[in-house]
């Protein structure tokens, strides 16, 4: 296959790949403790989809980049993630991380619909495999946000004030990178202005129907942070945590 | 009068029945018992694998679908309440036992039969 601008490529990848790493390592910090017995299964295993997302795409950036999987996750400096800040936020309560899932995992579907028509072969062919499990993703959240915001007031209050809180940093989700106008050009993906007006349409929608409000932000605004090398505070801490067992013992094949 | 459990935890507390903060729950405040039916393939027989707790159908159903539809191929899953399940009772056991000889009578046909349709499926007349 003709790679025509492998940079831009790898840069999309990445960000994808960094995403979906984190939030799944962040999903997998409630099993064990999860609410119910079958929530803790279910949400185990959202984690575990998640992080098999991020490894099948490191698996292309190391063959673009003639690197490992490994390396890329568990070697790269922090500095160099590209995670976005709604992914690396600490957890707190389920609400969070039941409202954190919601509206992520609506961009993740949406931007994966989009990567079918990807020019790069082994990158639609990637977006259609998640396709299934994404949609289970996405059932999950929209079923507990729509069981919490209709059972009783503690409930719907919870939800509405991890709205008001997340819902900004969605913005960071579609956060260019210079090479975005070239990442368009080579159909790579039809870009995050255009995934953004999409997400921000359903959701909304979807918000309504709970009975909740979303706050009012100018979504036009373009944000500058973890997918240009701004990294969060959160994001060091967290790496050194996810590393502690791959540095015990550098160099062991798992 | 204490409570007792079988989880030493609870045990250690030793909790009498008329604490004057225990939560009184009712049929209400707790999870609905679903039993949960699984599809394997199109065309073949939901098969009862277990059970799940949830307060609603479609909580229960979002419940099923990862604690009994993750692994392995799965086309449908049906839930029912379990509370909606008409069983016979314990004492009656007894009515099931028949008189010896009467292997006829017994249920190995259809396996038979599922058989003969491989059978016949496999090598067209």
């Amino acid at each position: 296959m003709v790679i025509n601008n492998k940079e831009a490529l790898v840069d999309l990848l990445l960000k994808i790949a960094d995403d979906e790493f984190i939030i799944g390592h962040r999903i997998s910090e409630w099993i064990g403790i999860g609410p119910t017995l079958e929530e803790d299964i279910t949400f185990g295993s959202i984690a575990q989809d998640k992080v098999g997302h991020s490894q099948n795409m490191y698996e292309l950036v190391a063959e673009l980049t003639n690197t490992s999987p490994d390396t890329l996750a568990f070697k790269r400096p922090s500095s160099e993630f590209k995670s976005c800040e709604l992914v690396v936020l600490p957890n707190a309560g389920y609400d969070k991380a039941l409202v954190r899932h919601f509206l992520f995992d609506h961009a993740e579907f949406i931007r994966f619909e989009l990567l079918m028509n990807s020019s790069y072969e082994k990158l639609s062919h990637l977006a259609k495999k998640f396709r299934s499990e994404i949609k289970y993703h996405i059932y999950h959240g929209n079923t507990w946000m729509k069981q919490l915001s209709s059972a009783n007031e503690e409930s719907k209050g919870k939800i509405q004030t991890q709205i008001n809180e997340l819902y900004p940093l969605t913005l960071g989700i579609f956060e260019k990178t210079p090479l975005e106008s070239e990442i368009i050009s080579s159909g790579y993906f039809a870009g995050e202005d255009e995934l953004k007006s999409r997400y921000f349409a359903h959701v909304n929608e979807l918000l309504t129907s709970y009975g909740l409000t979303y706050p009012s932000i100018d979504t036009n605004m373009e944000v500058n942070a973890g997918r240009n090398g701004i990294i969060s505070a959160h994001l060091t801490p967290l790496i050194s945590e996810m590393r502690e067992v791959f540095d015990l013992e550098s160099g062991v094949d798992w | 009068m204490k409570i007792e459990s079988l989880d030493p935890r609870i045990q250690r507390l030793g909790l009498t029945e008329s604490e004057p903060d225990a939560v009184v729950l009712t049929q209400e405040d707790n999870f609905i018992t679903y039993e949960v039916f699984h599809q394997k393939k199109k065309g073949s027989q939901h098969i009862h694998v277990g059970i799940v707790h949830a307060p609603n159908d479609e909580m229960a159903m979002l419940a099923a679908k990862e604690t009994f539809g993750r692994r392995g191929a799965t086309t449908s899953l049906w839930i029912v309440k379990s509370a909606n399940v008409v069983a016979t009772a314990a004492e009656d056991e007894d009515i099931f036992e028949s008189t010896p000889d009467k292997l006829h009578r017994e249920a190995g046909i259809y396996k038979t039969r599922e058989k003969i349709e491989a059978y016949q499926k496999n090598n067209p007349a």
